[in-house]
């Protein structure tokens, strides 16, 4: 009998290699997505696991750059005033059919309403599903930023907001915004198997879910409804490869055509590889070390300065983010960005003159203070602790003795946020190419409070500055009120800016038609191999 | 003979109840906690914070906690990850074949190897083969066994191209996860070549993860065999003018196994929780990494319920271990 | 006139030999022993004298000449003899003052679980029907728990740092140690000598640590050693997780983990920091071996 069985398998598997089998598309990935449910989750590589392959959203980014474009929503009125946006919506637009789920309707308001109310809505059945809550839509306050949302008909949607926001598109088009079919989700609450949502996806995306083995790999394949297009490539498979060297290694052997976030340190070598390509890009990545000015002296301006003066700013980008592979910061964000002005030029290194205002402002014999930074590195900062070590070293010779606590990420994180930190190494990755982005969660006096502007700096002119620019949709008059406020920043130096590390990927020859984002997500609907 | 195994197995629950404590009280004392972990450098508002908290059942009493967790456990239910909101069996069962996998190849490899070196050492006593033996599992069982994998690979994989990488297969092949051990899987699945391929990707991981159990055996077979090799009925057997294969294999290997296969046991835990390193290194899908990631992470009932699992099998191996001893020697099993 | 400085004939066979020289020549019998200890030795010198036979400080960052190659390669320069580190800091130097770390590390963590570990097994031995079964259960839990995995909660509970990998180190291998020393106790209990001193009304305090514990401490010289190896290991392990102590501090296991990232274009910081940790630890196994054959020739075929 077992042996019929597997004839039969055979045989089965044989007519099913006659199909005409295009190439796999392979890609090595960093680390396992935490989920499929992305409304739940932060990371970018569950992001790109989701976000980019399974769902769509209202809008989204042009390829390669945060330029909003329709996605779900064909177009969109705003009202004067900035508070209400209406959406109105794609028709024909086919949610996946997988295995374990059939789609009886197309995708209409009904599943907008049922992906946003989820997250708003505390008596929403499905809210509590989330039990660590909705990270995103709580830190940015969707909550109470949007008043409303109504379903004029099943393919138009308003949205109302209780103030002007200008980043709102924009915001619309990140993941946690996703587009979840209310169906799907129907089915799953009648049956009591809620926590199939987040393992057994159905969305809207260019590729359907296949199977998922934790550490090992991803299988999606091509969605052969999808609205802008079949993806060329009819498999789509995610190999979980942690290590970077190791990625590098199996993209060589040819064990995958793409191998993400390869180390600055090893992209001349792969130039010098003519099977290979790599890509790079400018992202709105910004790596800093916080100056907490709640810790005097820090409180000081005159030593923030000086400790900005003290720094060898370009021995860091050497040295750890590697040389042509990040801009040395000077503002918070990239130049990329609104209202970025390049007459702000870094502090120069100067131990001489950093000596000279640390005695002016009392510390002739120095002081001595504390480097929070952690272990292993992110997008944001390839190694935090070899660049603490430089600190430590460029701080000593201007006297100040400086002691490294390396510690791991997740207490680290707790207590830079209650502030027991001196200094202490971070990193933003900006979501949506708004200047805001970057500026309200890291330096608002509002930030402090809640314990992420980990410089502890509330400086009123500059806070009020970063309001009026939220809340003005015209981008000259923002522009200049950025302008005003970066000035203020530099000026101030409640950070140690270090660097803009650029984003490379590296792909085999025969891949075409891939293209980076500068918000480091990474899509694949175009993508094929030769 | 069933006293002494009734005897043993009931020192088996204390321990296990210690286990759960210990766990337990290990993660929590942990700073950090699973909410603040996800959130990383965003904003989490103190509010949200708290209903997180409590949806995860982690605003109530310790003691409370515990006894919630010893009352699920009583009925069976380990849970689910915070992080992932897979049940813990769910995901241990999909990470655990993984490393049985290369646990067994690692003990036959360093078995097989360890008990043959073992065996000629000790024939050919103070010949350069045994000198070379020694020698060499004395390097075996001082190696760093990070650096060691780090060595081969870029030796074996990246200068010579005769191995794969890292992971367990190509993932040209689409291999359907029956048992979830990838051997047994490309033979059930049929495609042609995977089994080779899933071969070949199992080799140098279990040679970095055998290196010390191989030198561990190698040594403890040497010595068991000197051992047995003086022992009165072995030269009787000589003196009846047995061939000496038949007096090596019949009677003086088979008393050396004793010890040996002590510590292989005693090696089987040891290895399913220490593959930590070689999983890192060649990122294999076992649950060393798996756990090491939740205690980073915080995720509470990944972290005591995977550990409370492992420790089940230490706790099983040895006892089996235990048993298998007293059988084989009467002397133990009439001792306390 | 000559037959004044001629000794006396002796009957060597009376002479009772001294333990020490009679250990010295059963230990320097072992040439393999020899060797470890010569190896020993010299990185106890360079250990003590670090300052002053490194040729540089270990954390000074020669920043124009990162990730230089050894001085017999292409590119090598003659001041950095083993090449420079990716903050261009001289790796021999590194090397040498790390030799003081992994000292420190192995010494500190097998006194901190030897000493309570011996109390331990010495109660656990001598209170047979309660407090001994208790400890023992104690040791079992611990024992089941996988070792690194205790050492890595520890070290998260406690922080990354020196003090804090030792105190890890220290508490996993406590079990070997209690139950090593409890079996030795047993084993003693039932002999004359013990009886004798417990008649002749000798106090536990006494029975325990002046009676019994001596006879006691072969095997756990030996373990010890053998100890001191595997928190030389365990240690490096943890730096390669990433939880080893603080930088700047030069130790081993650290130096190979950061030196990660540059396998590919710099063999030597991963490869030298290794070579170091293997030939140290194959030199301290290869002395535990001679002390175990020295000490006690019971055990020279366990184990």
């Amino acid at each position: 009998m077992p042996f019929f069985r597997n004839a039969l398998s055979i045989a089965l598997l044989a007519a099913g290699a006659c199909v005409a089998q295009a190439k796999p598309l392979v890609v090595c990935t960093e680390a396992s997505p935490d989920g499929f449910d992305i409304a739940q989750y932060t990371t970018a590589v569950t992001a790109d696991a989701s976000a980019e392959t399974l769902y769509d959203r209202l809008v989204r980014f042009t390829r390669g750059t945060t330029q909003v474009e329709p996605g779900l929503a064909e177009r969109w009125e705003i009202s004067p005033d900035g508070l209400t946006y209406t959406f109105f919506l794609r028709k024909g637009v086919k949610f996946h059919t997988t295995e374990y789920f059939k789609p009886t309707r197309e995708f209409n308001a009904d599943d907008v309403l049922w992906s946003f109310e989820r997250q708003r809505d505390a008596k929403h059945p499905w809210h509590d599903q989330a039990a660590r809550g909705f990270p995103f839509f709580e830190s940015m306050e969707f909550g109470s930023l949007i008043g409303n949302i109504e379903k004029l008909d099943p393919y138009t949607v308003r949205f109302t907001l209780t103030k002007p926001q200008a980043p709102f598109l924009a915001d619309l088009a990140m993941g946690f915004t996703s587009i979840y079919s209310a169906e799907y989700a129907d089915a799953l609450l009648k049956a009591d198997t809620l926590d199939k949502l987040n393992s057994q996806p159905v969305g809207t995306g260019p590729f359907v879910f296949q199977r998922y083995a934790k550490d090992a790999q991803i299988r999606f394949k091509a969605n052969p409804d999808y609205w802008d297009g079949v993806p060329p490539s009819e498999k789509l498979l995610f190999s979980i490869t942690p290590d970077s060297n190791v990625r590098l290694q199996q993209l060589r052997a040819g064990a995958c055509q793409i191998a993400l976030y390869p180390r600055p340190f090893d992209v001349p070598g792969l130039r010098k590889d003519d099977k290979l390509a790599v890509l790079e890009m400018d992202s709105l990545l910004t790596s800093y070390v916080g100056i907490n000015a709640a810790h005097p002296p820090l409180d000081d301006v005159r030593v923030r300065q000086a400790i900005n003066l003290a720094v060898d700013g370009k021995a860091y980008i050497d040295a750890v983010f590697g040389p042509d592979a990040a801009t040395q910061a000077v503002n918070p964000y990239p130049s990329t960005m609104l209202g970025y002005d390049d007459s702000i030029t870094p502090w120069p290194h100067d131990p001489e003159r950093a000596k000279k205002l640390l005695e002016e402002a009392g510390h002739k014999d120095g002081f001595k203070l504390t480097i929070f930074t952690r272990p292993g590195g992110g997008p944001t900062n390839p190694n935090p602790a070899l660049g603490a070590q430089m600190l430590q070293a460029d701080l000593k010779a201007v006297g100040i003795e400086a002691e490294i606590r390396v510690i791991e990420w997740g207490e680290m994180i707790k207590r830079a946020k209650a502030g027991e930190h001196d200094l202490v190494f971070m990193g933003w990755a900006g979501d949506n190419g708004d200047p805001d982005n970057f500026l309200s969660p890291n330096l608002s006096c509002a930030a402090v409070t809640s314990g992420e502007n980990y410089s502890r700096w509330c400086d009123k002119a500059f806070d009020s500055l970063i309001t009026q620019a939220r809340e003005n949709n015209d981008p000259e008059q923002r522009a200049a009120l950025y302008r005003k406020s970066l000035a203020i920043f530099h000026e101030q130096a409640p950070w140690i800016p270090q660097a803009h590390p650029r984003q490379f990927t590296a792909l085999s020859k025969d891949v075409d038609g891939f293209v980076q984002s500068p918000l480091g997500s990474n899509n694949f609907a175009k993508t094929k191999r030769k | 003979m069933l006293s002494f195994i009734v005897r043993r197995f009931g020192l088996l629950i204390p321990t296990f109840f210690g286990v759960t404590l210990l766990t337990f009280a290990l993660i929590r004392l942990i700073p950090g906690d699973p909410v603040e972990v996800m959130m990383g450098e965003r904003r989490v508002d103190p509010q949200m914070h708290a209903a997180a908290m409590h949806r995860l059942g982690l605003d109530k009493p310790l003691p409370q906690q515990y006894l919630d967790y010893i009352g699920k456990l009583a009925k069976g239910d380990l849970g689910e990850s915070l992080r992932t909101r897979e049940s813990v069996w769910h995901e241990f069962l999909t990470l655990f074949p993984a490393t049985l996998e290369l646990a067994i190849a690692a003990l036959l490899f360093a078995g097989t190897l360890g008990l043959l070196a073992g065996v000629i050492a000790a024939l050919k006593r103070g010949s350069l083969f045994d000198h070379g033996v020694m020698g060499l599992s004395l390097a075996g069982y001082s190696m760093p066994i990070f650096w060691w994998g780090l060595i081969l690979i870029m030796f074996f994989s990246v200068s010579l191209g005769w191995t794969p990488v890292s992971g367990r297969i190509d993932l040209l092949y689409d291999v359907e996860p029956v048992t979830g051990f990838m051997l047994i899987d490309t033979l059930l699945g049929d495609e042609e070549g995977a089994f080779l391929d899933a071969l070949r990707h199992l080799i140098l991981p279990a040679i970095v993860l055998g290196t010390i159990p191989l030198a561990v055996i190698a040594r403890m077979t040497r010595s068991a065999m000197l051992e047995v090799l003086r022992e009165d009925y072995v030269r009787t057997a000589k003196a009846k003018g047995l061939s000496p294969s038949r007096v090596v294999f019949i009677h003086g290997l088979r008393n050396a196994l004793i010890p040996v296969l002590t510590v292989f046991g005693l090696q089987v835990g040891t290895l399913l929780a220490g593959a930590v390193l070689t999983e890192t290194i060649f990122s294999w899908p076992g649950i060393g990494k798996w756990l090491i990631e939740s205690i980073g992470a915080r995720d509470y009932p990944v972290v005591q319920n995977g550990i409370l699992l492992i420790a089940c099998l230490v706790i099983l191996v040895n006892f089996a271990v235990d048993v298998f001893y007293g059988l084989a020697n009467p002397r133990i099993r009439h001792q306390s | 006139m000559t037959s004044l400085t001629t000794p006396l004939p002796v009957d060597q066979s009376l002479l009772y030999p001294s333990p020490l020289k009679e250990f010295w020549r059963a230990f320097s019998h072992n040439k393999g022993a020899l060797a470890g200890l010569l190896f020993m030795l010299v990185i106890v010198f360079c250990a003590l004298f670090a300052p002053w036979v490194a040729p540089y400080s270990p954390s000074e960052q020669f920043r124009d000449f990162l990730l230089t190659p050894p001085a017999w390669l292409e590119g090598g320069q003659g001041r950095f003899l083993l090449g420079t580190d990716e903050l261009g800091r001289d790796l021999l130097s590194r090397l040498i003052h790390g030799s003081r770390l992994s000292l420190i590390i192995g010494l500190s963590s097998v006194v901190m679980s030897l000493i309570p570990g011996i109390v331990l097994g010495l109660v656990a031995g001598f209170f047979p029907r309660l407090i001994g079964p208790a400890i023992m259960r104690l040791m079992d839990i611990m024992l089941a728990l996988p070792s690194l995995l205790l050492a890595v909660a520890i070290v998260a509970i406690l922080g990354p740092g020196l003090i804090n990998t030792v105190i890890a180190i220290a508490v996993v291998s406590l079990p070997s140690y209690v139950r090593l020393t409890r079996a030795a106790v047993i084993g003693e209990l039932n002999r004359d000598y013990v009886t004798a001193a417990r008649l002749a009304g000798a106090g536990l305090p006494r029975l325990m640590f002046i009676t019994v514990l001596p006879n006691c401490m072969a095997p756990l010289i030996v373990q010890a050693t053998l100890s001191f190896s595997s928190a030389i290991l365990d240690a490096a392990a943890l730096g390669f997780l990433g939880l080893g102590v603080q930088p700047p501090t030069p130790e081993w296991g650290t130096m190979l983990a950061s030196a990660r990232d540059y396998i590919e274009r710099a063999w030597w910081v991963v490869s030298l920091p290794g070579l170091t940790i293997l030939l140290s630890v194959v030199a301290i196994n290869l002395m535990g071996d001679g002390l175990r054959d020295a000490l006690d020739p019971k055990l020279k075929n366990a184990a």
